[in-house]
C-alpha cells in the first residue's frame, strides 16, 4: 500500500516537473550548453599554458623558432637537459634546498599552530581572548613591512645564506592557528582530555598522544598549503640567499630569465617544467583534500 | 578535603606555556623586524652590508623623498590598476560560476573536475608562471605570436611586452587566472552554507533565479565577500613575483612597476637605500590599513550594528535605573 502511494505521488511530482519544464521552454537547455562551453574554455585556459610548456620542453630551439605552438612532442628532451644544466641552472640543488626549507617549515607550522590553538581552545586563562584577537589582527600585517627590518636583523646575526631564518619564523603562523582553532572547537571534546588527566597523563603528553591524532585531517590540509606556500616563496629567499649552492627552486627559475638562456628556448621550457613537476604531482594526488581545504578556509564567521 | 583540592587544580598556566613558542617567534621574527623597519625609515641607513646608522635631522626626509618620487607614484598607480583589473573580472566570474555550480536548476556535471582544473594555476609557483607567460608572449617567436600569425590575425609578430597596456593586461590576467578558482571555491562553500529554508521560502514566494541570487545569495555572502575583498586587496597590493619576472626592467616606462618591486629595487639593488625602502613600506602599510578599515566600515552589517547599539542603549538604561534604585 505504502509503496503504491509513494509511486502515485512520484508520478504526480514528475508530471508537475515536466509541465513546469514545458512552460519554460528550451531556455535552460541552451543556457546549460553555453555554461558547459564556458567551463571548457576556462579549463583549456588553465591547462594549455602548461601543456605548451611541457611539449616545448621536448623540442629543439630551431623547432620552436619555426613554430612555437605545437602539441606534438619532439625528441630533444635530453639535449635540452644538457644545455640547461651546462649553465648556472642546477635543478637538483634547487630541489634539495627547497625541499629542506619547505618540509622543516611545514612541520614547524602545523605542530606549533596546533599547540597554540590548543592553548586557546582548551585552557581558561586570563589573556586567552585578547591573545586570540591579537592573532586575528596579526593576520593583516603585510610582509613588506617586515622584510627590510628582517633582512637587517638576519644580516646582523650573520645568518644570511642559512636556512634557519626561512624555517623558524614558520612557528608563528596566525592563519594556520586560526584554522586549527576553527577545526578544534567542534571536534575536540573536553571529556577526552579530562579522562586522560584522571589516567595521570601530563598535559604535554595528552597533546602529543591524544590531541594530535584527532587533529590529523586539519593538520594534513594545512600541511599541504604551508608546504606549497613555502615552496613557491620568492621574495625572502631572494634577499637572504646569495650563494648559488643555497638557491631555492623559485630563485633557480628567475635565473632562466638571464641573458645566458636568451636563445635556448627549449631548455628554458624544460627548466620551468622541472620546477613545477613536484607541485603537479602533489596537486593531482591530493587535489581532493586541497579543494576541501580551500572551501573550509573560506567559511570564516 | 584532599579530593576537593585535587579537583580544583588550575590548568590555566598551560595556556600560557603552550603559547610561548608562538609569542617568542612572533616577537623575534615579526615584531622586532617591524619596529626595526619603522626606525630605519627615519635614518640614513644605506649601502650594501651597512648596519650602523644615524637619525636624520629632518625625521621625515625619507618619507618626503618617497612621496615626491615620480617612480613611487607610478608604482602606486600601477599597483592599484593591476589589482583592480584582476579583481573585478575575478569576483564577477567567481560569483557567476559559484551561482551556476550550486544552482539546482542547472545541475552542472563534472564539477569536481572543473574545480580541480580552475584552482590549479593558484598552486603553481608564481615565478614559474611569470616566466612561462613571458615565453608564451615572446617576440619574435612565441606561441601566441605563432598562433595569431598562423590564423592571419597578425601580419607579422608583435612585440607584446613593449606595449604598455598589453604588459599591464598580461599581469592583471595572470593574477585573475591564478585566483578566480580559489575565490569560486570559497564562494561555493559560502553559498552551500546558507540556510536552505530561506531559498525554499523564496521559491514559495515565486522568486526567479535572478531574484534569489540578488536578494538571498548576495546579502548572505556579505561576510565572505568582505573577507575575499580584504585578502585580495592585501595580497594584490603586495604583488611582486609576477611583475618582477614577467618583463625585463618593469616593462616600457615602468608600466608594470608595483610598489613591492619599487621597495625591492630601492633596498636590494642599485645603491641599497634601506632607509627609503623602509619609508615606502610604512607608507604602503598605512594605505593598506586605511583601505581595510574603509572596506570593513562600508560593508559592515548595518542591521547588526543597529541591534548592537540598541542593546548598548538598553544596557545603559538598565544601569542607570539600577543606580537610581540603589540611591
Amino acid at each position: 500500500m505504502q509503496k503504491k502511494k509513494n509511486k502515485a505521488v512520484d508520478t504526480k511530482m514528475t508530471a508537475i516537473a515536466v509541465s513546469a519544464q514545458l512552460k519554460k521552454g528550451k531556455r535552460p537547455r541552451v543556457s546549460k550548453f553555453l555554461i558547459y562551453i564556458l567551463c571548457i574554455i576556462l579549463a583549456l585556459l588553465s591547462i594549455m599554458p602548461f601543456l605548451i610548456m611541457v611539449v616545448n620542453a621536448t623540442r629543439s630551439t630551431t623547432e620552436i623558432q619555426q613554430h612555437a605552438l605545437s602539441l606534438i612532442p619532439s625528441k630533444y628532451l635530453i639535449d635540452n637537459f644538457k644545455i640547461l644544466t651546462g649553465k648556472s641552472f642546477n635543478p637538483m640543488v634547487g630541489f634539495m634546498n627547497s625541499m629542506i626549507i619547505s618540509v622543516c617549515s611545514t612541520l614547524c607550522t602545523v605542530y606549533f599552530s596546533t599547540l597554540t590553538a590548543y592553548a586557546i581552545v582548551v585552557y581558561e586563562w586570563k589573556l586567552r581572548k585578547p591573545f586570540f584577537t591579537f592573532i586575528m589582527a596579526v593576520m593583516m600585517i603585510p610582509s613588506q613591512l617586515v622584510s627590510i627590518g628582517f633582512y637587517q636583523f638576519v644580516y646582523k646575526i650573520h645568518l644570511t645564506n642559512n636556512f634557519l631564518p626561512l624555517i623558524l619564523p614558520a612557528i608563528a603562523a596566525p592563519t594556520c592557528v586560526f584554522f586549527m582553532r576553527q577545526f578544534m572547537i567542534p571536534s575536540l571534546h573536553l571529556d577526552i582530555i579530562n579522562s586522560a588527566r584522571i589516567d595521570g597523563s601530563g598535559e604535554f603528553y595528552t597533546f602529543n598522544r591524544i590531541v594530535l591524532p584527532i587533529m590529523k585531517p586539519a593538520i594534513a590540509t594545512q600541511a599541504i598549503f604551508s608546504f606549497v606556500a613555502s615552496w613557491n616563496n620568492l621574495f625572502l629567499p631572494m634577499i637572504l640567499l646569495t650563494r648559488q649552492d643555497k638557491y631555492t627552486m623559485p630563485i633557480m627559475v628567475s635565473l632562466l630569465k638571464g641573458d645566458i638562456y636568451k636563445t635556448e628556448y627549449g631548455s628554458v621550457y624544460l627548466g620551468l617544467t622541472l620546477t613545477v613537476l613536484p607541485i603537479f604531482i602533489v596537486y593531482f594526488l591530493l587535489s581532493k583534500y586541497i579543494i576541501a581545504g580551500v572551501a573550509l578556509g573560506g567559511v570564516k564567521e | 578535603m584532599k579530593k576537593r583540592r585535587n579537583k580544583k587544580i588550575s590548568y590555566a598556566k598551560y595556556g600560557y606555556i603552550f603559547s610561548i613558542p608562538f609569542v617568542v617567534t612572533f616577537a623575534l621574527f615579526t615584531l622586532y623586524p617591524i619596529i626595526y623597519t619603522i626606525i630605519i625609515g627615519f635614518t640614513d641607513l644605506k649601502g650594501l652590508g651597512a648596519v650602523s646608522f644615524n637619525f636624520l635631522d629632518d625625521p621625515f626626509q625619507n618619507y618626503k623623498t618617497i612621496l615626491e618620487s615620480q617612480s613611487f607614484k607610478t608604482a602606486l598607480g600601477n599597483t592599484f590598476r593591476l589589482w583592480l583589473w584582476n579583481f573585478l573580472p575575478q569576483i564577477l566570474l567567481a560569483l557567476f560560476l559559484a551561482a551556476i555550480f550550486t544552482s539546482k536548476r542547472h545541475k552542472i556535471k563534472g564539477q569536481g573536475f572543473f574545480k580541480v582544473v580552475f584552482y590549479m594555476p593558484n598552486i603553481i609557483t608564481a615565478a614559474t608562471v611569470a616566466l612561462l607567460f613571458g615565453s608564451l608572449f615572446g617576440y619574435p617567436m612565441g606561441p601566441i605570436n605563432d598562433l595569431l600569425v598562423s590564423l592571419g590575425i597578425l601580419d607579422k609578430p608583435y612585440f607584446f611586452m613593449q606595449d604598455k597596456s598589453v604588459a599591464r593586461g598580461v599581469v592583471s590576467f595572470i593574477q585573475f587566472w591564478m585566483w578566480y578558482g580559489n575565490t569560486m571555491i570559497i564562494l561555493i562553500s559560502g553559498i552551500l552554507g546558507i540556510n536552505p529554508d530561506i531559498y525554499e521560502a523564496a521559491d514559495i514566494d515565486g522568486a526567479s533565479g535572478w531574484q534569489k541570487f540578488l536578494y538571498v545569495t548576495l546579502p548572505n555572502l556579505r561576510t565572505i565577500l568582505v573577507y575575499t575583498l580584504v585578502t585580495s586587496l592585501i595580497g594584490g597590493l603586495q604583488m611582486f613575483d609576477i611583475p618582477q619576472l614577467l618583463v625585463a626592467k618593469s616593462g616600457p616606462d615602468n608600466a608594470t612597476l608595483t610598489t613591492s618591486c619599487f621597495i625591492y629595487n630601492q633596498a636590494f639593488s642599485g645603491s641599497y637605500m634601506y632607509n627609503r625602502a623602509s619609508a615606502a613600506s610604512m607608507i604602503m602599510f598605512v594605505i593598506i590599513a586605511i583601505l581595510s578599515v574603509i572596506v570593513f566600515y562600508l560593508l559592515r552589517d548595518r542591521s547588526e550594528v543597529a541591534e548592537r547599539k540598541q542593546m548598548k542603549k538598553a544596557k545603559k538604561e538598565m544601569k542607570q535605573k539600577a543606580k537610581k534604585v540603589g540611591v
